[in-house]
């Protein structure tokens, strides 16, 4: 039974540096992972594949920087690619309303200067207030303070699903700016009546001499090579 | 020799040099999932007074990961008498950094990037 929505619902909120009037990247690539039967467990090996080839196919856009100072930074940016859009994959899973058959989808945008990250999942109407305090949190404090203070706290507790830090180490490891927008889908169909999803954007800043530069390397690549590596 | 071979990752304790090793990609599914491999660990910690934990072979590791690595590493202030050193990879971007946020949680461990 499709849930169909007609039109989304004046705008709930929208926290942290969620990148909204960005204009549309040329270079993107979408995701969608339907809603499955088929248990978490058994797909959880999607969000690993799906993140290695998303920074695989983002690396198609860098194709000619061959010096050697923009290949460490190509693979750094290729490192962070996979573990954001993986740590995206991974929550938006664990966390999405299987009861809303509502799909996930991932985008990665490129632009000149930096990577914008995009995961739509739906979340349960218990959790909304929960998770807005978690992000009210990761906002208001020094994201390192509280990836130690997090660590700390739970230093008794078994081994939980998580605790968060995924969010924090995207912050403290890859310099990414996270945003996030909850919104209310209106179903034609009453059951459920109303699904609210949430989006979370991660904005990764590149080089964007590494863009440019792709350019004109690319122009070399029609040309005479300058690099034999002999 | 304790160990848990899967296909994306290896984790084995050689016990001569009571060395832990973490290879491949560990992406699993929150602590229950990496609680055979903090078992490893936790062996390697009780048997003698220094333990070598080498991940220059590791590429990826998820939140989840770093959070049993970070939960071990606490763990071990109790242990006054064992020291432990993390060796890791100059060639893998995340390492040097990860390596110092483990060495923020307990000072006197040893790290070394090769």
């Amino acid at each position: 039974m499709a849930l169909k929505q007609t039109k989304r619902d004046p705008m709930l909120k929208i926290i942290g540096d969620y990148p909204e009037d960005l204009p549309r990247s040329e270079e993107n690539l979408t995701l969608r992972f339907s809603p499955s039967k088929t248990s978490i467990q058994q797909r959880w090996r999607n969000n690993g594949l799906s993140a290695d080839f998303i920074a695989d196919y983002l690396m198609t856009f860098f194709l000619g920087n061959d010096q050697e100072d923009s290949q460490n930074l190509l693979l750094e940016i290729k490192t962070s690619t996979a573990y954001i859009a993986n740590e995206l994959l991974e929550n938006a899973m664990k966390y999405n309303d299987e009861s809303s058959h509502q799909a996930i989808v991932f985008s990665l945008n490129l632009y000149t200067d930096q990577l914008v990250f995009l995961t739509a999942n739906s979340i349960g109407v218990g959790h909304i207030i929960q998770f807005q305090d978690y992000i009210q949190e990761l906002l208001d404090n020094d994201p390192e303070d509280l990836f130690f203070s997090k660590l700390e706290q739970e230093d008794e507790s078994p081994l939980s699903k998580g605790a968060g830090l995924g969010l924090l180490t995207m912050m403290i490891q890859h310099q990414a700016k996270l945003g996030w927008k909850f919104e209310r889908l209106e179903a034609v169909d009453p059951t459920p009546p109303l699904v609210t999803t949430v989006t979370t954007s991660v904005c990764l800043p590149i080089g964007s001499s590494l863009t440019k530069q792709n350019g004109s390397t690319q122009q070399n690549r029609h040309g005479k090579s300058h690099h034999d590596g002999n | 020799m304790m160990e848990i071979k899967a296909d994306l990752y290896w984790v084995w304790l050689s016990e001569e040099a009571n060395c832990v090793t973490l290879e491949g990609i560990l992406r699993l599914n929150g602590g229950e999932e990496y609680a055979p491999i903090a078992q490893i660990l936790d062996s390697a910690a009780t048997q003698g007074d220094s333990m070598v934990i080498d991940i220059q072979d590791l590429s990826f590791l998820n939140s989840s990961g770093i959070h049993m690595l970070s939960k071990f590493v606490i763990q071990q202030r109790k242990q006054e008498n064992l020291q432990i050193k993390v060796i890791g990879s100059r060639r893998v971007p995340w390492h040097e950094k990860s390596l110092q946020s483990l060495k923020r949680l307990l000072p006197k461990l040893e790290i070394e990037l090769r």
